[in-house]
């Protein structure tokens, strides 16, 4: 038995450290691709060649993001079998349709364009060029749609029957399945922090190119344009993350137990818990910094309303406090943040001094990683929170794993580890090689790659010579 | 369409994904395979880039392969993953080197000999990995009840190391012949010389291969040389005899596509052969089609959506290839 809790820990881990790297990746490419299109879509309405220049300094960095996508994403399509067969089996002929279907209408949407997208504007023209991209960003988005059709379904499972050998099958329709309690609040969430992680990244960007020089194009449309989806984004997330927050509570109210840190029941309203430190043994809050009644107020819209605690939920139900709890506070921490530099830039805006306030040019480098710090706490959140279970109330982690051994799933962790951190620590090393390149008025051809000039800088040849005037500006 | 039926389409559309994934991804990989007898400089760089533009909608077909045997088939999915462990990881440690290998090579020139060398490592456990899950995937696998219940090597045998061979010679056969079709001069010249030779291993490989099948399970042994059936089995190695020598003609002439086309013909026989030793199971000699399938409502929902989709990928994928028809020059995409 022993034996048995390390090799289900393992598999734990592996499938936590996985999971997180991969999903920084569609959590940028999603943004990125969607930023690249309406790059794209302005130059071809406008013909100013910043636009241009932009999408091909930004399409360098979106091939790099979107292979190492590619291929962590590829082994999460497989560990569902290799080390969660029994969960696999028990929920393939639910949530296997959907899958299939994102391998149907996103995967080979995004694969089969990309190539146009990435080495084919001289090929095929500058408007099936633009099809291409935004071919590449739909399906990024329709890959969000059914790959959290999925995890919503793990979250609030309806529409299910179990047949004689244990499966959940499919009882309902699909559209309820599919479109299940928590899925809308999760889908609008992940997608809106996905455009706030790209939107800090490229701000980051832009903000360090105008701190060297405050007068480069490239490097004041790209900060103007994220600060503007901050201005707008970080509010709109804020609104929904409360929604997504109430949804969680009426469906998965010991989440939002250990989010708030609420050991116990009150029955005259609750507070908001701000900091403290949670003490599992105790089964309380040590040191805790609390405003009374305030959440109540924020989850009931009533000071007084009653809110029960861990204590009205069995211990085995429990999941682990302090990792939902401290993850749920990093990232609505940092959305404040966010919300804080976009309303600065929109003082900025208004006084005219957008591209001359070197202390906020400052902070929006510093805060340049916090999306993907906040996609991550928030998964964190939700996928921790969802713990002991797989299947949510129906299927435990533990029942859910692989017949494998110890030693084998020790093997592929380390396996996992080592080559995860050479790779993507080298792909994450080139992003920052290139997004240390000063963005120019002809962005140019990697010099020691003649043979791509056509290639991963596709708008080179045709962008030359056309508009070098409005590259200019 | 009764259930009995639509298992069996099913069964066809995880076939056929398999098919395309080996024949597509099969020339990518062989490529890796074939790479540091390549130039360095731009021999190097144009092998990379005729595949370029595709390897990412290829390797695709292999996660509908995957994800359609979980959606479908659930049963063997959670079967065969686990009991396949070592090597699929192997194999899916072994494309993230590869994938990332055609980004990175570029980006840092300082170490472009690391990733080439990447490029190839990756390349070659893939292969090798997925050669050895089809043999241990024909040998047999332990199960009990509704799961795996064998050790985690059990997939090593002498019999999967000979798969696992044979298959890297394989995908090294189609991707020479790629090369040839795609590439002129000095590189062109190289694969001719390469493809008689690899097209040599591969039959031998082969024929290997085949000699052992009928005696893994009594069950083989019945479905390819028992009296009449053998006189419909004995056409497949019939059939790869004249196609192996139509393929060396075609060399010996210096045609340009159609020992890709031939090499391509090879594999489909052998996979052809694959299927008349496993039908109607999908782990041979334990479990059906039919006692792994997912419910009525499962299969039907994706059918609806497969019938629809997969035609129209092959319709755009197909579009991308041919936007980068002909040869690929030294100076890219012109």
């Amino acid at each position: 038995m022993m034996e048995n809790d390390l090799a289900i820990n393992l598999a734990r881990i592996q499938f936590a450290f996985t999971v997180s790297f991969h999903f920084l990746f569609p959590a940028f490419t999603i943004g990125i691709a969607s930023y690249l299109a309406v790059l794209e879509g302005l130059w071809l309405k406008t013909d100013n060649g910043v636009y241009a220049n932009l999408y091909r300094y930004w399409l360098k960095i979106f091939s790099i993001v979107f292979a190492m996508g590619v291929v962590s994403g590829i082994v999460m399509s497989y560990q569902f079998g290799t080390n969660w067969s029994v969960f696999s089996d028990k929920a393939g002929p639910v949530i296997g349709p959907l899958m299939a279907y994102e391998v149907l209408t996103a995967f080979f949407l995004e694969a089969g364009f990309l190539g146009v997208m990435l080495f084919g504007i001289n090929k095929v023209g500058r408007k099936l060029h633009f099809v291409a991209t935004l071919a590449v960003a739909i399906g990024t988005f329709i890959s969000a749609f059914w790959i959290l059709s999925v995890n919503s379904w793990m979250q609030t499972p309806v529409g299910f029957a179990i047949n004689d050998v244990g499966q959940y099958v499919p009882a309902a329709g699909w559209w309820d399945i599919v479109w299940n309690p928590s899925f809308p609040y999760r889908l609008v969430h992940t997608v809106l922090a996905a455009y706030l992680t790209t939107a800090f990244a490229v701000g980051a960007v832009g903000a360090w190119h105008l701190l060297k020089d405050k007068t480069n194009p490239g490097a004041r449309k790209m900060f103007s344009m994220a600060m503007w989806m901050a201005a707008i984004v970080a509010p709109t997330q804020i609104f929904m993350g409360d929604l997504h927050g109430l949804n969680t509570l009426e469906h998965q109210p010991a989440k939002v137990m250990a989010m708030e840190g609420h050991y116990e029941s009150h029955p005259d309203g609750a507070p908001l818990i701000l900091f403290g430190i949670p003490n599992s043994k105790e089964k309380r809050i040590d040191y805790a910094i609390e405003i009374p009644n305030a959440s109540s107020l924020i989850l009931k819209h009533d000071m007084n309303a009653p809110l029960a605690g861990l204590d009205t939920i069995p211990d085995e139900d429990e999941p682990p406090v302090g990792i939902v709890f401290w993850a749920f506070r990093i990232m609505v921490g940092l959305g404040f943040a966010m919300l804080g530099i976009g309303m600065w830039s929109l003082l900025a805006r208004s006084r005219k001094k957008l591209y001359d306030w070197p202390l906020l040019h400052r902070a929006a480098v510093v805060m340049g990683p916090s999306g993907f710090i906040a996609v991550l706490a928030g998964w964190v959140t939700t996928e921790v929170g969802r713990q002991p279970f797989t299947i949510y109330g129906l299927l435990r982690t533990s029942e859910s794993a692989a017949p494998l051994d110890a030693p084998a799933v020790a093997a592929s962790l380390l396996a996992f580890v080592v080559v995860y951190f050479i790779v993507f620590g080298a792909g994450i090393v080139y992003i920052f090689k290139l997004a240390a390149k000063t963005p120019e008025a002809h962005e140019p051809t990697p010099d020691d790659a003649p043979i791509r000039t056509a290639g991963i800088t596709p708008a080179a040849a045709v962008l030359e010579g056309d508009h070098e005037e409005g590259a200019a500006t | 369409m009764s259930g009995t039926e639509l298992t069996v389409i099913w069964a066809g559309i995880i076939a056929f994904a398999v098919v395309v994934y080996v024949i597509m991804d099969g020339f990518d990989l062989g490529i890796g395979i074939l790479f540091p007898n390549f130039k360095v400089g731009p021999d190097r760089d144009t092998a990379m880039n005729s595949i370029a533009p595709v390897w990412d909608g290829n390797e695709t077909w292999l996660v509908l392969g995957g994800g359609g045997l979980l959606a479908a088939f659930p049963l063997a999915y959670a079967i065969i993953l686990p009991a396949l462990y070592a090597p699929l990881i192997a194999m899916l440690l072994g494309l993230v080197l590869r994938g990332v290998a055609f980004e990175f090579r570029w980006r840092d020139p300082a170490h472009r000999a690391r990733w080439d060398f990447g490029f190839t490592a990756g390349s070659v456990i893939a292969t090798f990995a997925q050669g050895v899950t089809l043999g241990a995937l024909l040998q047999g696998i332990t199960v009990e009840g509704r799961a795996y219940a064998g050790g985690w090597w059990e997939w090593l045998t002498p019999f999967s190391l000979l798969t696992g061979f044979a298959l890297l010679a394989g995908y090294a056969l189609l991707g020479c012949c790629w090369l040839i079709w795609k590439t002129e001069g000095r590189l062109q010249r190289q694969c001719y010389s390469y493809a008689g030779r690899l097209g040599i291993l591969l039959l031998l490989a082969i024929i290997a291969v085949s000699a052992a099948t009928p005696f893994l399970e009594e069950e083989y042994y019945t479905r390819w040389l028992a009296y009449p059936g053998v006189i419909a089995t004995a056409q497949i190695p019939l059939a790869t005899l004249v196609i192996s020598v139509l393929f060396f003609r075609s060399l010996s002439k210096k045609q340009e596509a159609a020992p890709f086309f031939y090499a391509l013909g090879l594999f489909g026989l052998s996979l052809v052969g694959l299927a008349v030793s496993m039908w109607p199971d999908v782990i041979p000699g334990r479990i059906t089609i039919w006692e792994a399938a997912a419910p009525y409502e499962s299969q039907m929902f994706m059918l609806i959506g497969a019938a629809i989709m997969v035609p129209v990928i092959l319709a755009y994928t197909g579009w991308a290839y041919w936007v980068f028809r002909g040869k690929v020059g030294t100076d890219g995409y012109h």
